[in-house]
């Protein structure tokens, strides 16, 4: 357990590092560089590469942003093998749905109860 | 009376009869905190919203000064005054309490002194008895409109400034005693291509230099004249780039004369990053700490020089490069 | 900068440029990388031992074990989003915060929070997305495009 705990903190360090680089050396913003860094999970998703970089890091993998740019692809590959065309459309948030539902929901709590402070 | 090619010189004597700082809990914490009439705690100042603290901010500037001035609201012929907000809300709200003929004006972090410079000049010209010049910010709705919301955890380089939450005024009169002022160059817009809304202050040192070195050619003066020369929000990047290019030009100005109002107005430990910024730094601390100075006869003439960067969250995100504009107003006693 | 947009500043403002370039206070590239390593590994670290406990605890799979871990990693970072203590701890971490799920929480938590005196429906809801909608947008887009192309790729194995 402690050595999957290790790979996770090891490669996902490693993630955020390349997203500081591209944030201090390319002069990216914060959007510009998760927009990017959740295509090319996407793409690596595509391609086959994320989900054993998942396998071998787990959660170094599966918590960094990049990773909702590979379940939104399975998302939409697993229904397009079974429904076709229109599974692109329908499977896309199936995975992500509970992250993208819990950002909504508790931030809007949030803005029910707290203030900013400035 | 135009002078030169930008600039102005008021040959009758408008007087700053009164004048007020007025600031947040950061600056209660800052450097000139002493110069300061009022320092709220609350940053809210008690309001629903940000943006109409800063308003009250202003409000509370122009009542003091007026009663500082031992006059009544309705004795003052114009206020002129500006802000960082969209539409300058602050300074129209403002103006909707107080009454008073209003003439919004936007320099970005420059509108200090743009508004005491015409402030002057319609005192000067027999247009008016009293006229108020103004300027107010808030940190929490500068960073809402133009950065990002206050509690989002993005990574600032040292190059950003923050800005200030406070409120200045200056009263000009006809007559009476007091600092007077006895010029002012009105800037161009310079823009020499940068396009970092975070490094503003490298952004704005051409326009500041441009500003100065008109003054000085157009009133045949040099940096000998004044004890202070002092810019409103160059930061630490901005000025030294500004001090290299005035010396390049021939105008070097000795450092103890050369200072930067978003230097002074913080400690060195507070985390401002490259200095103070917004329409309240060059306005709390001229009205306050500058004036005050004077008062006590530490100085005689100075040339306060406020610097703007003309962006909008939208020509930023356009991918325009940011214009920048320096107001010069020298004050002697 | 592209040297297309170079060419079209004029000499004096691309000297300045260059100027004012070497007298910029150069980020702490090595600090912040450091620091970007440490907290965002630890957030991951943190997320592996979620992911554990709710596989051991809850009956959750290995597969399914991340839904729940997320989730509770959203509400933490919304909760330090509202205490105020969320932009203190990413001006420190940079990527660190910025990257991992906890970013993307907490860009819709704040940008919440600020709106809201715009009032529920206009300032919180209109505004939310104001900073992970572009996140969202080009996540579903480029999966859209990779789907379609992995999906067309197999047709043409096929025929």
């Amino acid at each position: 357990m402690m050595i999957k705990v290790l790979l996770a903190f090891l490669v996902g360090g490693g993630i955020c590092v390349i997203g500081q680089i591209m944030m201090d050396v390319f002069k990216l913003t914060p959007a510009h560089t998760t927009s990017a860094l959740v295509v090319v999970g996407a793409v690596l998703g595509g391609i086959g590469l994320y989900d054993p970089i998942v396998k071998f890091a787990g959660a170094g993998a599966s918590v960094p942003i990049s990773s909702f740019g590979n379940s939104l692809v399975k998302g939409a590959l697993v229904e397009a093998q079974r429904d076709g065309l229109i599974g692109v459309l329908t499977g896309i948030f199936e995975v992500t749905s509970a992250g993208i539902s819990a950002a909504i929901i508790f931030g809007f709590l949030a803005a029910l109860v707290f203030k900013p402070r400035g | 009376m135009k002078k030169g090619s930008q600039s102005w010189v008021f040959n009758n004597n408008p007087i700053i009869l009164a004048s007020t700082a007025i600031g947040g809990p950061f600056e209660a914490k800052g450097a000139l905190a002493k110069d300061f009439d009022v320092l709220h705690d609350d940053i809210w100042l008690g309001q629903d919203s940000f943006e109409k603290a800063e308003k009250k901010l202003l409000e509370q500037a122009c009542e003091i000064v007026v009663q500082k001035g031992n006059i009544k609201n309705e004795d003052v012929d114009f206020f002129i005054s500006g802000d960082l907000m969209n539409q300058i809300i602050t300074s129209s709200f403002a103006a909707r309490t107080l009454a008073i003929p209003f003439v919004g004006i936007f320099g970005a972090c420059s509108s200090s002194m743009e508004g005491l410079a015409l402030a002057s000049l319609i005192v000067d010209s027999n247009s008016a008895d009293y006229a108020i010049a103004a300027a107010a910010t808030h940190n929490a709705s500068v960073e809402k409109q133009f950065r990002y919301p206050t509690e989002y955890g993005g990574q600032k380089p040292p190059t950003a400034q923050w800005t200030v939450t406070g409120a200045g005024a200056a009263l000009v009169a006809s007559k009476g005693s007091g600092p007077r002022v006895t010029s002012a160059t009105i800037g161009k817009v310079i823009d020499m291509g940068l396009t970092d809304p975070f490094n503003m202050g490298s952004a704005m040192a051409p326009a500041a230099v441009h500003t100065i070195e008109t003054h000085f050619r157009d009133l045949n003066r040099d940096p000998s004249y004044y004890d202070l020369i002092a810019t409103g929000d160059l930061g630490t990047v901005g000025q030294s780039i500004a001090a290299v290019l005035l010396a390049k030009d021939g105008f070097s100005i000795p450092t103890e004369k050369f200072k930067d109002c978003g230097l002074l107005i913080y400690r060195k430990d507070q985390p401002v990053f490259a200095g103070a910024s917004g329409c309240a730094c060059s306005a709390t601390v001229t009205y306050g700490h500058f004036l005050n100075r004077m008062k006590k006869g530490e100085l005689k003439k100075i040339l306060v020089v406020a610097t703007g960067a003309l962006l909008s969250p939208m020509s930023y995100q356009q991918k325009e490069s940011i214009p920048c504009i320096a107001h010069a107003v020298s004050i002697e006693i | 900068m592209s040297s297309k947009k170079e060419k079209k500043l004029s000499a004096i403002q691309q000297e300045y440029q260059q100027f004012a370039k070497q007298r910029e206070p150069k980020r702490p590239v090595l600090k912040n990388c450091l620091r970007a390593f440490i907290v965002g590994g630890a957030i991951c670290a943190f997320g592996q031992i979620l992911q554990t406990v709710f596989i051991k605890y809850f009956g959750f799979t290995e597969e399914t074990a991340g839904n729940p871990a997320t989730a509770v990693i959203i509400i933490i970072s919304v909760l330090l989003t509202g205490l105020g203590v969320y932009d203190h701890i990413g001006q420190w971490a940079g990527a660190g915060t910025a990257i991992p799920v906890t970013g993307f929480a907490n860009s819709i938590a704040s940008a919440a929070i600020e709106h809201k005196t715009e009032g529920y429906v206009l300032g919180t809801g209109g505004n939310m997305f104001k900073l992970a909608g572009s996140v969202i947008v080009f996540g579903v887009f480029s999966a859209f495009v990779v789907t379609l192309i992995k999906m067309g790729i197999t047709w043409i194995g096929v025929m």
